[in-house]
């Protein structure tokens, strides 16, 4: 097992928001180990994603799914695309086990998001649960806390 | 002057025996006369009794646009009060739900008010000694609606005080609440696992009439639904078949599927698709609930009660239910061009975990702010919204299968799954409501 350092840790994480804002999708999707998840819950502090409701609780399939519709030729909804932009606060590595080779990160951010004249502005807290997998950092889970997720919300159609 | 108002003609004339007019959904005169007529004559949607289980619980919520609060009174029934202090108008109760105590009590001015409506107490009452309070209408407390019926813990309200029964609006539709909630072994229903809320920029029926459109899915859905098709064929044999395939894969089914699985309609605007089969029919069994069912109702009962799939039920106006997976939306209207969509789930009491773990699955990818399903069905509803100002057509078009001899009151009616015929029933529910009761000004006789 490589030492990771901070810096690498944090680099990964402006590294996957760029592939997002880039609309690099594939590329984003495959920084997700095979069970990975990509989680949005629907209320502050939710610790489960399966008997409770989420916005988004999205394994290696879904993500896949939601990726190749995204460039699908009959997905109306995204004729023009939604383009995205993030900015993210400093991420800090709030975990680290160097032995299992497993981090967590949280990043504060700004999102945005915009269609055809509509912009929305999201913001939140992501945590990421990195691991090493043969010389790689991986995505086994990223848990994104909107500030409001459990408002009246429009369409999101990107990853935050 | 508007063109609507005290003109029941009018409206009347807007919805033809196979077209309705544009103005239906992007007039801001006619919204505002569906929330004084429509929302108040017929039977709406306020909560769930699961919501407020104990004596001083509430549950605030929208009533057309009517905020009002439903709460548990101290007599163990339910009541839905206008959320409104009857001193200066503030909004009484702010928290979605919560629990009151014994007693409401007006952030501005401290008037308190008991859970039935009724005034409790004014501070500094000497004030209003000699000036006559107990002839005004504030000394009534917050006003009560009058017209509730609580329907197998489903609580629903006619904001106005004469009206149609609650049986003779629902009828035989009731039939598709009855189905949901015997899927429990206990025949009990709670709401669980939060609320979805999301924003659509259209008009409040564009949701409705999606509801029973069986010739969408495979053309609006191909994208998602098809491609979650696509990516299964692809798995190698013998995977086991995931939820969320399950879920998504009935959308891009063929025509002919949607044509037989049939569509009933019942008086007052309500009606269903999946009569005798539908996109729900075929999930996978789930370990223990068969066996619960059966020890609950006996063989017979329990699979009738199972075999009955039915897709989506309408209940005019705003609510949509899918029994088989135990979800329901309800349509709130803001605006003539914005709805708020509301994602409710049920757990089944008594019944294994994972049939809620579907529900939440089904909700999150079919009818969630972050579906790929409704964002399609969104993007159809949002370019209505803009493209119906045009000038080069007046009518939205419902005629698919009409028929003129087709039945008007009948207490149900089943046909062709793809007949739009649920669309007409919705709008002449809807022209009988919006004008029932409204009085008749004579055009043009001021001069």
């Amino acid at each position: 097992m490589n030492t990771i350092t901070d810096a690498q840790l944090i680099d990964f994480i402006y590294r996957e928001a760029e592939l997002i804002d880039a609309l690099q999708l594939q590329d984003w999707e495959a920084l997700f180990t095979d069970d990975g998840h990509y989680w949005m819950p629907l209320t502050h502090g939710q610790t489960d994603p399966i008997l409770q409701g989420s916005l988004m609780y999205e394994d290696k399939m879904l993500l896949k799914i939601r990726v190749e519709r995204f460039f699908g030729k009959r997905t109306f909804s995204q004729q023009p695309h939604t383009r995205c932009h993030h900015l993210l606060q400093a991420p800090r590595v709030i975990a680290r086990d160097d032995t299992a080779g497993t981090y967590r990160c949280r990043t504060a951010f700004h999102y945005v998001e915009t269609r055809l004249d509509e912009q929305s502005l999201f913001a939140g807290w992501a945590t990421h649960d990195l691991v090493q997998q043969g010389g790689q950092l991986r995505i086994q889970l990223k848990r994104v806390d909107l500030l409001n997720c459990d408002a009246a919300l429009p369409n999101i159609q990107l990853f935050m | 002057m508007g063109r609507y108002a005290n003109n029941p003609a009018a409206i009347r004339a807007l919805v033809r025996e196979s077209e309705v007019h544009k103005d239906t959904y992007i007039d801001a005169e006619l919204f505002e006369l569906e929330m004084e007529h429509l929302f108040a004559n017929t039977w709406v949607y306020v909560g769930h009794a699961s919501q407020v289980p104990n004596k001083g619980d509430f549950y605030t919520t929208t009533v057309g646009t009517e905020p009002v609060v439903m709460v548990r009174h101290s007599d163990d029934s339910i009541r839905v009060l206008f959320n409104r202090c009857p001193h200066k108008g503030v909004k009484v109760a702010a928290e979605t739900c919560g629990n009151t105590g014994k007693f409401f009590r007006c952030p501005y001015h401290a008037w308190t008010f008991k859970t039935d409506g009724s005034l409790l107490s004014i501070p500094l009452k000497k004030g209003y000694e000699n000036t006559g309070l107990e002839c005004c209408e504030a000394s009534g407390g917050m006003a009560a609606v009058q017209a509730v019926h609580v329907y197998r813990d489903f609580v629903f309200c006619r904001l106005n005080p004469e009206g149609v029964s609650f049986d003779a609006f629902f009828g035989q539709s009731l039939s598709t609440i009855d189905n949901m909630v015997d899927r429990s072994p206990e025949g009990k229903l709670q709401i669980v696992g939060g609320v979805l809320r999301y924003i659509n920029r259209c008009n409040w029926k564009m949701l409705v009439d999606n509801q029973t459109d069986t010739t969408h899915p495979m053309v609006a859905h191909e994208s998602s639904a098809g491609t979650a098709a696509a990516a299964w064929a692809k798995a190698p044999p013998g995977t086991p078949k995931p939820m969320a395939v399950e879920v998504f894969t009935p959308f891009v089914s063929p025509y002919e599927f949607f044509e037989e699985m049939g569509i009933r309609v019942w008086p007052n605007g309500h009606g269903h698709t999946g009569v005798g089969k539908s996109i729900h029919s075929d999930y996978s069994d789930i370990p223990g609930y068969q066996e619960a069912m059966v020890t609950a109702y006996g063989e017979e009962r329990a699979h009738a009660i199972l075999s009955e799939n039915r897709h989506n039920t309408i209940y005019f106006p705003n609510l949509t239910m899918k029994g088989p997976v135990q979800t329901m939306r309800v349509f709130k209207p803001i605006a003539v061009d914005k709805t708020l969509v509301e994602s409710w789930a049920f757990r089944l009491v008594g019944a294994p975990d994972l049939l809620l773990e579907r529900t939440l699955m089904y909700n999150r990818l079919i009818n969630a702010p972050t579906s790929v399903v409704a964002h399609d069905d969104t993007e159809v509803y949002e370019r209505a919204q803009e493209a119906l100002h045009s000038r080069g057509r007046d009518w939205m078009n419902l005629c698919r299968l009409y028929d003129a001899g087709e039945p008007r009151d009948a207490a149900h009616f089943e046909t062709n799954g793809t007949n739009e015929l649920q669309m007409r029933n919705q709008m002449r529910a809807w022209a009988h409501y919006m004008t029932v009761g409204m009085s008749e000004q004579p055009q043009g006789s001021a001069t």
